[in-house]
Protein backbone atom coordinates (compact mmCIF):
# COMPACT_ATOMS: atom_id res chain seq x y z
CA UNK A 1 0.00 0.00 0.00
CA UNK A 2 3.01 2.12 0.74
CA UNK A 3 3.44 4.93 -2.21
CA UNK A 4 5.88 6.85 -3.32
CA UNK A 5 4.78 9.93 -1.40
CA UNK A 6 4.10 8.25 2.01
CA UNK A 7 7.05 6.51 2.31
CA UNK A 8 9.08 7.71 4.52
CA UNK A 9 12.40 9.20 2.44
CA UNK A 10 15.70 9.86 3.08
CA UNK A 11 16.28 13.59 3.99
CA UNK A 12 19.88 15.64 3.13
CA UNK A 13 20.13 17.49 6.81
CA UNK A 14 18.70 20.50 7.88
CA UNK A 15 19.04 22.48 10.94
CA UNK A 16 16.27 20.57 12.90
CA UNK A 17 18.03 17.28 12.82
CA UNK A 18 21.30 18.20 14.12
CA UNK A 19 22.46 18.09 18.00
CA UNK A 20 23.11 21.33 18.64
CA UNK A 21 27.18 22.66 18.97
CA UNK A 22 28.14 26.09 20.39
CA UNK A 23 30.03 26.30 17.04
CA UNK A 24 26.52 26.78 15.46
CA UNK A 25 25.75 29.35 17.87
CA UNK A 26 28.93 31.49 16.53
CA UNK A 27 27.41 31.11 13.15
CA UNK A 28 24.00 32.30 14.09
CA UNK A 29 25.70 35.78 16.28
CA UNK A 30 27.54 36.01 12.85
CA UNK A 31 24.26 36.86 11.64
CA UNK A 32 22.57 38.17 14.61
CA UNK A 33 26.00 40.83 14.75
CA UNK A 34 25.91 41.67 11.22
CA UNK A 35 21.81 42.66 11.56
CA UNK A 36 22.80 44.75 14.55
CA UNK A 37 25.79 46.53 13.32
CA UNK A 38 23.04 47.40 10.22
CA UNK A 39 20.89 49.34 13.04
CA UNK A 40 24.05 50.37 14.82
CA UNK A 41 24.90 52.13 11.45
CA UNK A 42 22.39 54.74 11.95
CA UNK A 43 23.91 55.62 15.24
CA UNK A 44 27.15 56.49 13.42
CA UNK A 45 25.28 58.34 10.83
CA UNK A 46 23.61 59.95 13.84
CA UNK A 47 26.91 61.22 14.91
CA UNK A 48 28.27 62.64 11.78
CA UNK A 49 24.90 64.58 11.36
CA UNK A 50 25.17 66.23 15.01
CA UNK A 51 28.37 67.51 14.21
CA UNK A 52 27.83 68.91 10.81
CA UNK A 53 24.72 70.41 12.37
CA UNK A 54 26.77 72.88 14.85
CA UNK A 55 27.22 73.00 18.29
CA UNK A 56 23.90 72.74 19.86
CA UNK A 57 23.17 69.56 17.89
CA UNK A 58 26.11 68.43 18.98
CA UNK A 59 25.98 68.63 22.57
CA UNK A 60 22.47 67.16 22.32
CA UNK A 61 23.76 64.15 20.40
CA UNK A 62 26.71 63.96 22.85
CA UNK A 63 23.74 63.72 25.97
CA UNK A 64 22.23 61.23 24.60
CA UNK A 65 25.20 58.83 23.82
CA UNK A 66 26.48 59.66 27.57
CA UNK A 67 23.43 58.48 28.90
CA UNK A 68 23.78 55.33 30.97
CA UNK A 69 21.32 52.92 28.70
CA UNK A 70 22.99 54.04 25.28
CA UNK A 71 26.15 53.70 26.93
CA UNK A 72 25.66 50.04 27.60
CA UNK A 73 23.72 49.95 23.76
CA UNK A 74 27.00 50.93 22.28
CA UNK A 75 28.82 48.32 24.68
CA UNK A 76 26.58 46.17 22.87
CA UNK A 77 27.54 47.53 19.60
CA UNK A 78 31.33 47.46 20.14
CA UNK A 79 31.26 43.83 21.19
CA UNK A 80 29.00 43.18 17.83
CA UNK A 81 31.61 45.24 16.04
CA UNK A 82 34.73 43.25 17.09
CA UNK A 83 33.03 39.65 16.86
CA UNK A 84 31.82 40.50 13.43
CA UNK A 85 35.37 41.47 12.22
CA UNK A 86 37.04 38.48 13.95
CA UNK A 87 34.93 35.94 12.87
CA UNK A 88 34.67 37.65 9.38
CA UNK A 89 38.33 36.48 8.97
CA UNK A 90 37.45 33.36 10.37
CA UNK A 91 35.19 32.92 7.39
CA UNK A 92 37.13 34.16 5.05
CA UNK A 93 40.05 31.72 5.85
CA UNK A 94 37.87 29.51 5.94
CA UNK A 95 36.88 30.58 2.33
CA UNK A 96 40.45 29.82 1.37
CA UNK A 97 40.18 26.18 2.66
CA UNK A 98 41.87 26.27 5.36
CA UNK A 99 40.78 25.47 9.36
CA UNK A 100 37.93 23.71 8.36
CA UNK A 101 38.57 20.66 10.37
CA UNK A 102 36.56 19.90 13.66
CA UNK A 103 39.37 20.95 16.17
CA UNK A 104 40.85 23.81 14.40
CA UNK A 105 37.27 25.07 13.72
CA UNK A 106 36.60 24.80 17.77
CA UNK A 107 39.57 26.53 18.14
CA UNK A 108 39.12 29.43 16.45
CA UNK A 109 35.48 29.76 17.60
CA UNK A 110 36.96 30.18 21.02
CA UNK A 111 39.84 32.52 20.02
CA UNK A 112 36.92 34.97 18.35
CA UNK A 113 34.20 34.58 20.65
CA UNK A 114 37.14 35.70 23.88
CA UNK A 115 38.92 37.63 21.70
CA UNK A 116 35.51 40.01 20.76
CA UNK A 117 35.45 40.26 24.46
CA UNK A 118 38.23 41.23 24.88
CA UNK A 119 38.82 43.87 22.26
CA UNK A 120 35.87 45.62 23.45
CA UNK A 121 36.66 45.72 27.06
CA UNK A 122 40.06 47.08 25.91
CA UNK A 123 38.16 49.77 23.70
CA UNK A 124 36.25 50.84 26.60
CA UNK A 125 39.13 50.97 28.75
CA UNK A 126 40.97 53.16 27.07
CA UNK A 127 38.28 55.16 25.72
CA UNK A 128 37.24 55.94 29.08
CA UNK A 129 40.82 56.74 30.25
CA UNK A 130 41.80 59.17 27.49
CA UNK A 131 38.43 60.63 27.05
CA UNK A 132 37.86 60.94 30.72
CA UNK A 133 34.28 59.04 30.71
CA UNK A 134 32.72 62.05 28.85
CA UNK A 135 33.18 60.41 25.53
CA UNK B 1 38.08 24.20 -12.47
CA UNK B 2 34.76 24.95 -12.82
CA UNK B 3 31.82 23.65 -10.99
CA UNK B 4 29.27 25.60 -12.81
CA UNK B 5 27.09 24.07 -15.52
CA UNK B 6 27.07 23.98 -19.13
CA UNK B 7 23.87 26.29 -19.05
CA UNK B 8 25.49 28.64 -16.80
CA UNK B 9 28.53 29.29 -17.56
CA UNK B 10 26.93 30.10 -20.75
CA UNK B 11 24.87 32.45 -19.26
CA UNK B 12 27.16 33.78 -16.31
CA UNK B 13 24.67 32.99 -14.22
CA UNK B 14 24.10 30.47 -11.51
CA UNK B 15 20.92 28.90 -9.48
CA UNK B 16 21.16 32.25 -7.44
CA UNK B 17 20.54 34.28 -11.07
CA UNK B 18 23.31 37.12 -9.74
CA UNK B 19 26.28 34.76 -10.61
CA UNK B 20 28.85 34.79 -7.52
CA UNK B 21 28.86 38.42 -7.89
CA UNK B 22 27.34 38.78 -4.48
CA UNK B 23 29.37 36.34 -2.82
CA UNK B 24 32.35 38.47 -4.46
CA UNK B 25 31.11 41.69 -3.58
CA UNK B 26 30.49 40.80 0.58
CA UNK B 27 34.41 39.13 0.35
CA UNK B 28 35.98 42.36 -0.95
CA UNK B 29 33.77 44.96 1.26
CA UNK B 30 35.19 42.71 4.16
CA UNK B 31 38.42 42.88 3.22
CA UNK B 32 38.23 46.68 2.93
CA UNK B 33 36.07 46.97 6.48
CA UNK B 34 39.05 45.33 8.42
CA UNK B 35 41.04 47.88 7.37
CA UNK B 36 38.75 50.80 7.24
CA UNK B 37 37.13 49.50 10.53
CA UNK B 38 40.23 49.33 12.16
CA UNK B 39 41.21 52.41 11.41
CA UNK B 40 38.74 54.14 12.73
CA UNK B 41 38.35 52.47 16.49
CA UNK B 42 42.24 53.65 16.41
CA UNK B 43 41.47 56.87 15.18
CA UNK B 44 38.61 57.08 17.73
CA UNK B 45 40.68 56.22 20.51
CA UNK B 46 43.75 58.47 19.02
CA UNK B 47 41.75 61.66 19.72
CA UNK B 48 42.23 62.95 22.78
CA UNK B 49 38.16 64.03 23.27
CA UNK B 50 35.62 63.74 21.41
CA UNK B 51 34.56 67.38 21.89
CA UNK B 52 33.14 68.95 18.98
CA UNK B 53 36.06 71.49 18.04
CA UNK B 54 38.06 68.17 17.96
CA UNK B 55 35.81 65.97 15.74
CA UNK B 56 35.01 68.64 12.93
CA UNK B 57 39.42 68.90 12.95
CA UNK B 58 39.61 65.32 12.35
CA UNK B 59 36.75 64.96 9.91
CA UNK B 60 38.04 67.51 8.06
CA UNK B 61 41.65 66.45 7.51
CA UNK B 62 41.75 65.38 3.58
CA UNK B 63 43.14 61.72 4.54
CA UNK B 64 40.33 61.63 7.48
CA UNK B 65 37.45 62.62 5.45
CA UNK B 66 38.65 60.43 2.03
CA UNK B 67 38.67 57.55 4.54
CA UNK B 68 35.50 58.19 6.20
CA UNK B 69 33.87 58.37 2.94
CA UNK B 70 34.77 55.07 2.40
CA UNK B 71 34.23 53.67 5.37
CA UNK B 72 30.30 54.70 4.92
CA UNK B 73 30.03 54.21 1.30
CA UNK B 74 31.75 50.26 2.00
CA UNK B 75 29.89 49.75 5.06
CA UNK B 76 26.27 50.65 4.20
CA UNK B 77 27.12 48.57 0.65
CA UNK B 78 28.05 45.72 2.88
CA UNK B 79 25.31 45.97 5.05
CA UNK B 80 22.95 45.62 2.18
CA UNK B 81 24.19 42.62 1.14
CA UNK B 82 24.16 41.53 4.29
CA UNK B 83 20.27 42.08 5.22
CA UNK B 84 19.70 40.97 1.73
CA UNK B 85 20.50 37.64 2.19
CA UNK B 86 19.31 37.84 5.84
CA UNK B 87 15.70 39.07 3.89
CA UNK B 88 15.87 35.68 1.41
CA UNK B 89 16.61 33.20 3.91
CA UNK B 90 13.34 34.60 6.27
CA UNK B 91 10.60 36.27 4.01
CA UNK B 92 9.13 33.19 2.10
CA UNK B 93 6.42 35.51 0.39
CA UNK B 94 7.44 36.78 -2.62
CA UNK B 95 6.11 39.83 -3.08
CA UNK B 96 6.56 40.82 0.84
CA UNK B 97 10.31 39.43 -0.12
CA UNK B 98 10.98 42.58 -2.85
CA UNK B 99 8.80 45.18 -0.61
CA UNK B 100 11.04 44.47 2.05
CA UNK B 101 14.17 44.66 -0.16
CA UNK B 102 13.06 47.92 -1.85
CA UNK B 103 12.34 49.32 1.60
CA UNK B 104 15.68 48.53 2.93
CA UNK B 105 17.58 49.59 -0.65
CA UNK B 106 16.15 52.84 0.00
CA UNK B 107 17.24 52.80 3.69
CA UNK B 108 20.32 52.38 2.79
CA UNK B 109 20.72 54.28 0.13
CA UNK B 110 19.27 57.31 2.42
CA UNK B 111 21.75 56.48 5.42
CA UNK B 112 24.88 57.02 2.97
CA UNK B 113 23.73 60.17 1.35
CA UNK B 114 22.95 61.34 5.18
CA UNK B 115 26.48 60.58 6.31
CA UNK B 116 28.44 61.65 2.81
CA UNK B 117 26.52 64.63 3.11
CA UNK B 118 27.89 65.61 6.47
CA UNK B 119 31.44 64.53 5.96
CA UNK B 120 31.36 66.76 3.21
CA UNK B 121 29.83 70.38 4.72
CA UNK B 122 32.63 69.63 7.36
CA UNK B 123 35.22 68.87 4.78
CA UNK B 124 34.37 71.59 2.57
CA UNK B 125 34.04 74.42 5.64
CA UNK B 126 30.10 74.39 5.66
CA UNK B 127 29.34 72.97 8.71
CA UNK B 128 29.50 75.44 12.05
Amino acid sequence: MDSTSTRRRPLSPFLTVYRWQYTMSLSILHRVTGCALSVGLLLLVYWLIAAASGAAAYETARHFFVHPLVRVLLIGFSFAFFYHLLNGVRHMTWDTGHGLERKAARLSGWIVFLGAIATTALFWILLLRDHGGAA
Amino acid sequence: MSLRSPLSRVSGLGTAKDGVSHWWSQRVTSVALVLLGLWFVVSLLRMPTLSHELVLAWIAGPVNAVLLLLLIGTLVYHSQLGVQVVVEDYVHHHGLKIATMLLLTFAHVVVAALAAFAVLRIAFGGGA
